[in-house]
């Protein structure tokens, strides 16, 4: 007995239905996100500022939070020893002996602000207010007179900070640039 | 080491393949080139006369130990340990590298697997965790554990690198370390997981975005902006490593996984990825992982590691026992793809022959290579060249270190040497 020729076709269509049907399907298990469950996980802060929280710090309540939380590790006036260095080193990128700190290498102001907010003091890191972290990253960038030393930031003016090095990157995503900007030939072939 | 005698080593000549007595590596596949000095020294050994158990070992003569619920190391290899960088005052920051001249074969144990930590091992409850992905989708969605191991698996060996593995070698003087303290910021396993661009699917990401911002669940919210490129390629959420559930300082319960790309990025206890039309200029890829140039300027997100190679034996501290037949062996890797091919000196780069590649040769995957190399005791300099299928060919040192300002020592790939004295001792040289 031979099967009908409406159901075979039927058949086939549904065959070659199948391996696309399956391809969309996912399980679909993640749980919805609610715009308020984000809003407090989410400590990203951004070059153009957005993400930075309310609040403001001034240079003279940054040095009262660095000698607190931050001078043990990081010496007085970001000076180093026994961890990073904070400060100094402006202008030695193309020298001899390049001195990498936060002021002299690191573009974007909001980078500090962002970094001491997620991961500072290490012994107790998401400890300090917005007004500490706002206030500890001026008085850091004061020490080497990228602000004034009456300067207050908040989310309106950190971003506006011009760090020394705000040029000093070249993205190699997706490609490499064909011409490095120091104006040198490019190289004929990139490392990787 | 394996060794065979002069004697044995009979008609080697014609296999001559470069200079100082490397051999073809064809001759690797006549079994009787070792198995020749094995049955040697099988013969050596005095058989048991004295009736049973008479001369039997003590470990014959008892039972043994019984079951243990996870197995262990044998006391024997107590020395095969992670070797640590500690920050002094952090027991929990800094690197753990992996012995890599003590191993063999290319996967490495999971409790040998390189660690960088930036503030320590948190200790996530699985239940208390979730995988946040939001930002520019249409559905912002969490992800437990329990709901990520209903999905569809993928297994696949990767290797992770550190970008900062053999930084040591822009130091002016080469440093007299073993190849796992100077390159043990490297190891591979089988990794089994999510795709990312499953879930990314789901949660249906926005026609401008083009970076994700991964963030860790540790004490350093460590955080690393990616290209979606490559969370629609071929990252993973890392479920399992070897087999079973990614170890803590791996990352539990789990870890992003950009096969190819430096170590940093695949941002373990993930648990959140904030999908953007832009990178974020996090700590971790502007102070760090930054190739700063003699200009004063320096390249951002060069992601994916060159191609590269170690020899692993002989090196510091594998000392060589009297001249004979030797094998060189070690490992190469690109981020890029599968290694083409692994070229080896023994005469510091006058001559080169093709040494012989483990199968499977996979992308992204350690690939171990072998080469006989008959010793004539006197003092010799070993090298190796990697090779990868998209053409990169790992540069000499020099090559490496004049691209860069002085202090740049992220990313090397520069080729590495080792010198044979005439006692056997090894020294890491520039050659």
């Amino acid at each position: 007995m031979s099967t009908p020729r409406p159901v075979c076709l039927l058949a086939v269509i549904a065959f070659c239905l199948l391996p696309l049907a399956s391809r969309a399907q996912t399980p679909n298990l993640g749980r919805p996100l609610t715009p308020e469950e984000i809003h407090k996980v989410d400590i990203t802060v951004w070059p153009d500022g957005k993400g930075l929280p309310p609040g403001s710090g001034s240079v003279s309540a940054g040095a009262t939070v660095y000698a607190k939380s931050c001078q043990s590790c990081h010496g007085p006036q970001g000076s180093g020893k026994p961890q990073e260095q904070l400060t100094g080193g402006v202008g030695t990128l193309a020298s001899d002996k390049p001195v990498k700190t936060p002021n002299s290498y690191w573009p974007t102001a909001t980078t500090l602000f962002d970094y001491i907010r997620r991961a500072m003091p290490i012994t107790a890191p998401q400890s300090l207010s917005n007004d500490e972290v706002y206030a500890v990253t001026v008085y850091i960038l004061s020490i080497d007179g990228i602000v004034p030393a009456d300067a207050v930031l908040d989310a309106k003016s950190l971003p506006r900070v011009k760090m020394p090095n705000r040029d000093g990157f070249v993205s190699w995503w997706p490609t490499p640039p064909s011409r490095p900007s120091n104006g040198q030939a490019a190289p004929p072939k990139p490392p990787r | 080491m394996r060794k065979v005698e002069g004697s044995e080593a009979a008609n080697l000549s014609e296999d001559r393949a470069a200079g100082n007595g490397l051999i073809h590596r064809r001759a690797l596949l006549r079994s009787a080139l070792f198995s020749a000095g094995i049955a040697a020294a099988g013969a050596g050994i005095a058989q048991a006369d004295d009736g049973p158990g008479g001369n039997a070992p003590e470990w014959m003569k008892m039972p043994g130990r019984p079951f243990s619920a996870y197995g262990t190391p044998s006391k024997w290899q107590e020395k095969v340990q992670r070797i640590f960088t500690i920050t002094p005052g952090r027991a929990g920051t800094g690197v753990s590298r992996t012995p890599l001249q003590l191993l063999e074969g290319t996967i490495t144990p999971a409790g040998l697997h390189f660690e960088r930590h930036h503030n320590g091992v948190p200790d996530i409850d699985p239940a208390k965790h979730e995988l946040f992905i939001h930002g520019m989708v249409k559905r912002p969605l969490a992800f437990s554990l329990d709901s990520l191991l209903r999905y569809p698996m993928e297994t696949h060996i990767y290797f992770i690198e550190c970008a900062g593995n053999s930084g040591a070698f822009n130091q002016p003087q080469p440093q007299q370390l073993t190849a796992g303290e100077l390159n043990g910021l490297l190891s591979c396993s089988e990794w089994t997981g999510v795709k990312l661009s499953t879930l990314l699917g789901e949660a249906g990401v926005a026609s401008q975005a083009k970076w994700v911002i991964a963030e860790g669940a540790d004490a350093a919210a460590m955080s690393r902006s990616i290209p979606l490129e490559k969370c629609l390629d071929d990252a993973m959420i890392a479920l399992y490593q070897n087999g079973e559930a990614i170890r803590p300082e791996q990352g539990f319960p789990m870890r992003l996984l950009l096969p190819g790309f430096e170590g940093n990025t695949s941002v373990k206890w993930l648990r959140r990825l904030n999908v953007t039309d832009a990178p974020v200029n996090a700590r971790d890829e502007t102070s760090h992982y930054t190739e700063l140039m003699p200009s004063g300027k320096a390249r951002q997100f060069m992601f994916a590691q060159a191609a590269k190679s170690v020899i692993l034996k002989p090196s510091f501290g594998v000392t060589m026992k009297g001249p004979g037949l030797y094998e060189v062996s070690g490992l190469a890797w690109s981020g890029a793809g599968r290694v083409a091919k692994v070229e080896v000196s023994a005469d510091g780069g006058r001559s080169w022959t093709l040494a012989a590649l483990n199968e499977p040769i996979l992308p992204k995957v350690l690939t171990r290579f072998r080469l006989p190399w008959k010793w004539d005791g006197q003092p010799s300099t070993l090298m190796s060249r990697a090779t990868d299928e998209k053409g990169d060919v790992q540069p000499p040192r020099a090559s490496w270190i004049a691209q860069y300002a002085p202090g740049q020592q992220y990313h090397f790939n520069g080729i590495q040497s080792w010198a044979i004295e005439a006692d056997g001792t090894v020294k890491n040289v520039y050659a």
